[in-house]
C-alpha cells in the first residue's frame, strides 16, 4: 500500500502511514503502528481517538462539576434570596462582596451555567466523548480518519473552555445576556449591564472556538463512518449509537457554521461599530446609540437556526446509547432497527425546520409561526416511534436490571415525561402564555439535559470496563440511580407548575410580584432537591475514580453483548484491532436468537446455520 | 430490582398527576376575551398528554417487572411488527397535528386578524426598566415624536410639544388603565433592548423589540389591578421590571385619564 | 510534532490575551494624573486660607413639579408628596450647586481622604443630590427603602457601572478613577431619581446649602479659579487669590432666564480606537 497513491494521506507519527481511500469498506491490514512512547505525545497532544475521546470526556466532568456548582448557586439564591453565604462566596471574591449572590450575579451564574452545560458539556460529552473512543471501534476503524484534525478538535474546544472561564475573572464579570445572548442586550456593551463588556466577548469568542471544533470534530465522525468501516460493515448493520453520533455530526456539520457566523457578526456589531444586529436609534440608559439598521430578530433566527438542531445534537447521542444499552440487556434485537434509523435521521431533518418555534411572541410573521408549529408537532412524531420501539424491545424481553440499563430505563421515562411539554409549548396558542416561563426551563432540563445526562451515565456505566479495563462499583452506581432519578423528578415536575402559574425564567427572586410570592415555597423544595440530588452526583465521581484504580478487573466482553468493541482487550490496545482487522458477519443486535448457542451473536461470529 | 424500579416509576407518575389534576397552584383566572380559549385548549392538551404520560410510564413499570429476568429461557427474538408500527405513527401522527391545527384557533384570532375599528389605542414603550405607557389624548392622535428629546425624567418618550396632537398626549410610568368590554389595541416598542409584555391573567405576552412596532389587540373582561411583568431577560433588575394594569370601568377610566392629564 | 504545536500556542496566546485584559482594566483603577508638570504632595503647613460664598438667584425661579411615584407603589407609599429638586431656590439661594477648584492647584498633589461620603436612597430620591469626591475616594452608597435600586452612574471619563441594591442590603462602597464634573446617577427602575457627583484630583469643593451657602476650607495660599456647576444653570467661573490663613468671600448669580436643557441624552461614538478618539469626541459634538 503506497501512500502516494491515496488521494489523502495523514502521517500520525512520521513513520505509519495511512491511508483513506474513496471507496467503501476498507481493510488496513498493514495499518500495525506502535502506541507513541513520549507521555505528551502519548497522552496529551495525542492522535489516537481513544485517549482524544478519554480528553473530552474528562474535560465534559470539569466543566459539568462547575456547572452543578453554579447551578446551586443560583437555586440557593432562588430559595433565600437574602441570605448571606460567605464562605460560598469565597469562590467568587469580586462578584460575591458581603457574600449574598447579588440579581445580576445570578445573571452571569445562569448565562455561565446554560453555556457551560449546552456546549461543553451535553455537546462534548456524548458526542466528543464516547462518540471519539467508540465510533471507530464500533465500525472496525484502526481510527478516526484524520487524527490530527481529531487532536485539534479537542484542544480548540478546551482553548473554548478557558476563554469562557476567563469571562469570570475579567472587569465586569461574567455577561448576564443568558446563554441566547439576544441582541441588541449583547451587543451594546457595558452600558446596557455588568459583564456584557469583556465577559460577553470572551463569551463570543468561546463560543466561536467551540463551533471550529466542532465542525473539525464533524467532518471526521462523517468521513469515519462513511470510509473506514471494516469489511461487512453495511450501514445498515451499524450499531445505533454509530448512527446516532453520524447524524449528530451531520447536524453539527451544518449548524455549527451558523453560530460561528452569527458570533463574528455580534463580535463586529460589538467592537467595529457595525450593525447587524443593532437597530436605529437605541437609547440605552440615555446614551443614543450610533447603530443603524440592524435586526434584533435577525440574531434570533441565527441563533436558533443552530440552537434548535443543538438540542438533537445533545440528545441524539443519547438515544443511540439508550438504544444500544435497551437491547443488550434486553437481551433482545432493538425493536424496527429501520424504523428506529428513519427516526434519527427525521429528527435531524426536522430538527432543521422547527427552530421558529423559539420565536412565536418575538414580533415575527404570525404566519410563519404556525408553519413552525405544525412542523413542530409532527417532529412528535418520529420521537414517539423511538418511544414505542424502546418499549417494544422491553416486551417478551429478560431485562437485566445493571447499572447501565438503569440509566437507559430513567432515559426513556424522563424522554416521554421531557417530550410531553414539548406537544403543550409547540402550539402557537399555548406558548402564549407559556413562552419564557419555568414551563419552559422544565421541558428543556428534562428532555436535552437530564435525558441527555442519563444517556451519558448510561455510557459511562456501560462503557466504563472497556476504557479501563476495571468495574464500576455496583451498589454505589444503583445508589447514584436511585438518587438521581427521584431528584431530577423532585426537581422538574415542579417547575411546571411555576411556570402554569405564569413565573418568568431568569427571575432572581420572586419579591417584585404580588403574583410570584405564593410561589415560594416550590422554590424551596427544588432547591432542597436539587441539593440533595447534587450531593448524588459525589457517588458518581467517586466511584469513577476509584475504580479506575481499584474497581473490579473486568472481562473483555462483561455484557455479553455483541458489537465490535466487545471483541477487543480491556482497554483496547493502540490500534484497536492490531493486525486483524474485524469481518462483520450480522447485525448489532443479534440477542436471543432461536437455535444459537448462546443469547447473544457477536457482529463477527462467522455466519451459522441460524439466518442472519 | 424491577419491582422497586416499577413502583418508583409509578409513585413519581402519581405524584405528577396530583400535583397537575390538584391544581394547588395554578393560572391565575383569565381576565380576557380569548383567555378562557386558551385555558380549553390548555386542558385540552393536558388531558391527552396527561394520557400519554401515564400510558407510557404504566407500560415501561408493567413491561419492567413483567419481563425481568426470571427463570430460565430466553427472551423473545421479536423484533419487527409493519403492522404495528404503522398503527402507532399513524395515531401519534394524527393526535399531534390534530392538535397543532386547534392550538392556531386562538392565535389566529389574536394575531391574524387586525384590531377592530374603535378599539382604544395605547402605547407601550419599554426601557430599562420601566413601562412607558401613551394614551393619544382626546384628540385621539398620538403626537410627534424625536428621539433627541427623549428625557427620562420628564419626557420619556420623546413628545414633540411643537406638534399640536402631541400636547394632549397622556403619559405615564407602569400605570397602565383600559376601559373593560372595550377593544385595547397596544403599540408594542422599546426603547434599549428586547422585553415582553406579560400579563398572566390576560393570558397575553409579547415582544417589544426595539426598531419594530408590534401591534396586538385583546379586549379585558373583568375589573382589577393586575401586574405587568417583563419576560424577556432585559438586565440586571429584569425581575423587578414590574408595571399595573388598571381594568376600569368606562367612567372610571375616563375620570383616571383626565387626573393624568392635569398632574 | 510541528502541528502539535500549535493548539498549545493558542492555549497560551489566549492565556495571556486574558491576564492582559484583566491588567488593562486594573491600571484603570489608579487615580490618574493630568498636570505637566509633576505634583508635589502637598504638605500642610498652618497658613491655609478658607472661600466662603453664597449663591444667588434672580428672578421668577420655575415652580418645583409633584415627582408621579406609583410607577412603584412602595415609592409613592414612602414618599407621597415628592417634588422635583432639579432648581431648588429659598428665598432668592440657589441650593445644590457645586462649587470647586478649577484651576490653580495643578502644582500639588494631595492625599486621598479616608472619610467615605454617603448616598443615600431614600424615599426613592438621592441624598444628597449633589456631592463632591476625590478620584479614588470611597464613595458609600445606602439604601434605606423597603425597594430595589439599581445605582447606574454614567461618566463620560470613567468606567461605566450599573449594579442592584435590594432592600436591606449592605453599603456598596465604590470609587471613581478619573476626575470628571459632574458625573450624572440614575436608577433604572425610578427615572425620576438622579444625583451628581464631582470628581476632582483634590478635595477642595462644596455643595451650597439650601440657604445657598458653601465653604472650602485649607486651601493652600494661591491664586484660584473657582467654578459654580448647577444642573439646569450651567457654569460660572470666579477668580480668586487666597493669601496664607485668608478667609475670601466670593458670590455666584444666577439668573431665571438662564435655565437650560441640558440634554441629558449623549451621542454615542460608533467606533473608538485609540488613536482617535479625541477627534472621534470632536466630530460628535
Amino acid at each position: 500500500m503506497g501512500a502516494s497513491s491515496a488521494p489523502f494521506s495523514v502521517s500520525a507519527q512520521g513513520k505509519n502511514p495511512r491511508i483513506l481511500k474513496g471507496g467503501k469498506a476498507m481493510t488496513q491490514a498493514t495499518a500495525v503502528h506502535e502506541a507513541p512512547k513520549s507521555f505528551i505525545r502519548r497522552y496529551i497532544f495525542s492522535t489516537d481517538h481513544k485517549v482524544i475521546g478519554l480528553q473530552y470526556l474528562f474535560l465534559a466532568m470539569a466543566a459539568v462539576a462547575i456547572g452543578i456548582v453554579l447551578s446551586l448557586y443560583m437555586r440557593l439564591r432562588l430559595a433565600w434570596p437574602t441570605e448571606r453565604w460567605p464562605l460560598l462566596g469565597k469562590l467568587f471574591p469580586n462578584a460575591m462582596a458581603g457574600g449574598t449572590i447579588s440579581p445580576e450575579f445570578y445573571l452571569s451564574l445562569v448565562t455561565m451555567h446554560g453555556t457551560i452545560m449546552v456546549f461543553f458539556v451535553l455537546t462534548t460529552a456524548p458526542l466528543g466523548g464516547f462518540g471519539n473512543y467508540f465510533l471507530p471501534i464500533q465500525v472496525g476503524a484502526h481510527d478516526m480518519a484524520f487524527p490530527v484534525l481529531n487532536m485539534l478538535s479537542f484542544w480548540v474546544t478546551l482553548a473554548g473552555f478557558l476563554v469562557l472561564m476567563a469571562a469570570f475573572f475579567v472587569s465586569g464579570g461574567a455577561p448576564i445576556s443568558g446563554w441566547t445572548a439576544y441582541a441588541p442586550l449583547s451587543a451594546v456593551g457595558e452600558i446596557a449591564g455588568p459583564g456584557l463588556g469583556m465577559g460577553q466577548n470572551l463569551w463570543i469568542l468561546s463560543i466561536a472556538l467551540f463551533c471550529i471544533a466542532s465542525l473539525l470534530g464533524a467532518l471526521n465522525f462523517i468521513t469515519t463512518t462513511l470510509n473506514l468501516r471494516t469489511k461487512g460493515m453495511a450501514m445498515t448493520r451499524l450499531p445505533l449509537t454509530v448512527w446516532a453520533w453520524f447524524t449528530t455530526a451531520v447536524l453539527a456539520l451544518l449548524a455549527f457554521p451558523v453560530l460561528l457566523a452569527g458570533g463574528i457578526l455580534l463580535l463586529l456589531d460589538r467592537v467595529a461599530g457595525t450593525s447587524f444586529f443593532v437597530p436605529g436609534g437605541l437609547i440605552v440608559s440615555d446614551k443614543i446609540l450610533p447603530h443603524k439598521g440592524g435586526s434584533p430578530l435577525l440574531w434570533q433566527h441565527l441563533f436558533w437556526f443552530f440552537g434548535h438542531p443543538e438540542v438533537y445534537i445533545a440528545i441524539l447521542p443519547g438515544m443511540g446509547i439508550t438504544s444500544h444499552v435497551l437491547s443488550t440487556f434486553a437481551r433482545k434485537p432493538i425493536f424496527g432497527y429501520r424504523a428506529m434509523v428513519t427516526a434519527i435521521f427525521a429528527i435531524g431533518l426536522l430538527g432543521f425546520l422547527v427552530w421558529g418555534h423559539h420565536m412565536f411572541v418575538s414580533g415575527m410573521s404570525p404566519y410563519s409561526a404556525i408553519a413552525f408549529s405544525l412542523l413542530t408537532l409532527s417532529i412528535g412524531v418520529p420521537s414517539a416511534i423511538k418511544t414505542f420501539n424502546w418499549l417494544a424491545t422491553l416486551y417478551k424481553a429478560r431485562i437485566h436490571f445493571t447499572v447501565p440499563m438503569l440509566f437507559a430505563l430513567g432515559f426513556v421515562s424522563i424522554f416521554v415525561t421531557g417530550g410531553l411539554s414539548g406537544i403543550v409549548l409547540g402550539q402557537t396558542s399555548l406558548d402564549i402564555p407559556m413562552h419564557d416561563t419555568y414551563f419552559v426551563v422544565a421541558h428543556f432540563h428534562l428532555i436535552m439535559g437530564v435525558a441527555a445526562i442519563f444517556g451519558i451515565f448510561a455510557g459511562t456505566y456501560y462503557w466504563f470496563p472497556k476504557i479501563f479495563g476495571r468495574m464500576m462499583n455496583d451498589a454505589l452506581g444503583k445508589l447514584h440511580f436511585w438518587l438521581t432519578f427521584i431528584g431530577i423528578y423532585a426537581i422538574f415536575i415542579p417547575m411546571h407548575i411555576l411556570g402554569i402559574a405564569g413565573h418568568p425564567r431568569r427571575y432572581a427572586e420572586t419579591a417584585g410580584f404580588d403574583f410570584l410570592t405564593p410561589l415560594q415555597p416550590i422554590h424551596v423544595f427544588i432547591t432542597i432537591a436539587a441539593l440533595i440530588t447534587a450531593g448524588a452526583q459525589l457517588l458518581f465521581f467517586f466511584n469513577f475514580f476509584w475504580s479506575i484504580w481499584k474497581g473490579k478487573k473486568a472481562e473483555m466482553n462483561p455484557w455479553r453483548a455483541t458489537t465490535l468493541e466487545w471483541t477487543i482487550p480491556s482497554p483496547p490496545p493502540h490500534d484497536n484491532f492490531g493486525p486483524q482487522t474485524p469481518v462483520v458477519h450480522r447485525g448489532p443486535y443479534e440477542y436471543s436468537v432461536p437455535g444459537a448457542a448462546e443469547d447473544y451473536l457477536l457482529q463477527t461470529a462467522p455466519p451459522a446455520p441460524t439466518k442472519s | 430490582m424491577g419491582f422497586a424500579l416499577a413502583l418508583v416509576i409509578g409513585v413519581i407518575t402519581l405524584g405528577t398527576v396530583v400535583l397537575f389534576a390538584g391544581r394547588f397552584w395554578w393560572f391565575p383566572e383569565a381576565i380576557s376575551e380569548h383567555g378562557p380559549s386558551i385555558d380549553r385548549q390548555f386542558m385540552l392538551t393536558l388531558t391527552i398528554i396527561g394520557i400519554a404520560f401515564i400510558l407510557a410510564q404504566a407500560t415501561l413499570a408493567f413491561f419492567i417487572v413483567r419481563y425481568r429476568r426470571q427463570g430460565e429461557g430466553r427472551a423473545s427474538y421479536w423484533h419487527d411488527s409493519p403492522r404495528l408500527e404503522a398503527l402507532w405513527t399513524t395515531i401519534t401522527a394524527v393526535v399531534f397535528l390534530s392538535l397543532a391545527v386547534l392550538g392556531q384557533r386562538v392565535w389566529a384570532k389574536l394575531h391574524l386578524n387586525a384590531p377592530p375599528p374603535g378599539a382604544l389605542q395605547v402605547e407601550v414603550t419599554a426601557q430599562q426598566f420601566v413601562w412607558n405607557i401613551r394614551y393619544p389624548g382626546p384628540d385621539g392622535k398620538f403626537g410627534r415624536t424625536r428621539t433627541e428629546l427623549i428625557n427620562d425624567v420628564d419626557n420619556p418618550v420623546g413628545l414633540d410639544f411643537t406638534d399640536p396632537a402631541a400636547q394632549d398626549d397622556i403619559v405615564t410610568v407602569n400605570q397602565m388603565a383600559i376601559p373593560v368590554n372595550r377593544d385595547i389595541h397596544v403599540i408594542l416598542r422599546s426603547k434599549d433592548v428586547i422585553h415582553s409584555f406579560w400579563v398572566p391573567p390576560l393570558r397575553m405576552k409579547q415582544d417589544a423589540v426595539p426598531g419594530l412596532a408590534i401591534n396586538i389587540h385583546f379586549k379585558a373582561v373583568k375589573t382589577g389591578q393586575f401586574e405587568i411583568a417583563c419576560a424577556e431577560l432585559c438586565g440586571l433588575t429584569h425581575h423587578r421590571m414590574r408595571g399595573f394594569l388598571l381594568v376600569l370601568s368606562e367612567p372610571e377610566f375616563e375620570r383616571w385619564l383626565q387626573q393624568r392629564a392635569s398632574p | 510534532m510541528r502541528i502539535g504545536k500549535s493548539p498549545l500556542v493558542l492555549v497560551l496566546t489566549l492565556a495571556a490575551l486574558s491576564l492582559q485584559c484583566g491588567k488593562k482594566e486594573e491600571v484603570g483603577e489608579a487615580p490618574k494624573e493630568e498636570g505637566a508638570a509633576p505634583a508635589v504632595a502637598y504638605q500642610p503647613t498652618g497658613d491655609e486660607g478658607t472661600i466662603t460664598g453664597v449663591v444667588n438667584f434672580t428672578g421668577q425661579p420655575p415652580q418645583r413639579r409633584r415627582i408621579q411615584m406609583d410607577a412603584d407603589p412602595v415609592c409613592a407609599q414612602k414618599n407621597p408628596s415628592a417634588l422635583s429638586e432639579d432648581v431648588i431656590v429659598n428665598n432668592g439661594k440657589l441650593q445644590n450647586v457645586f462649587v470647586y477648584v478649577k484651576s490653580g492647584l495643578e502644582k500639588y498633589s494631595f492625599s486621598v481622604p479616608s472619610e467615605e461620603p454617603v448616598l443615600d436612597q431614600n424615599g426613592c430620591m438621592y441624598r444628597p443630590r449633589v456631592l463632591g469626591v476625590m478620584a479614588g475616594q470611597n464613595l458609600k452608597i445606602i439604601t434605606s427603602d423597603p425597594t430595589n435600586h439599581n445605582i447606574h452612574p454614567t461618566p463620560k471619563n470613567n468606567p461605566e457601572w450599573n449594579v442592584n441594591q435590594p432592600p436591606g442590603s449592605e453599603p456598596i462602597i465604590r470609587s471613581f478613577p478619573r476626575p470628571e464634573v459632574m458625573i450624572p446617577v440614575k436608577c433604572n427602575q425610578h427615572p425620576w431619581m438622579r444625583a451628581y457627583v464631582g470628581v476632582l484630583r483634590h478635595p477642595f469643593h462644596a455643595v451650597s446649602r439650601e440657604d445657598g451657602s458653601f465653604e472650602i476650607k485649607g486651601l493652600p495660599p494661591g491664586e484660584y479659579e473657582i467654578e459654580a456647576w448647577h444642573e439646569r444653570y450651567g457654569a460660572q467661573v470666579a477668580k480668586v487669590t487666597v493669601g496664607a490663613k485668608e478667609t475670601k468671600q466670593i458670590e455666584f448669580t444666577y439668573a431665571a432666564g438662564q435655565a437650560y436643557r441640558p440634554g441629558s441624552l449623549r451621542l454615542m461614538p460608533a467606533l473608538v480606537l485609540p488613536c482617535c478618539e479625541k477627534t472621534m469626541a470632536r466630530a460628535a459634538k
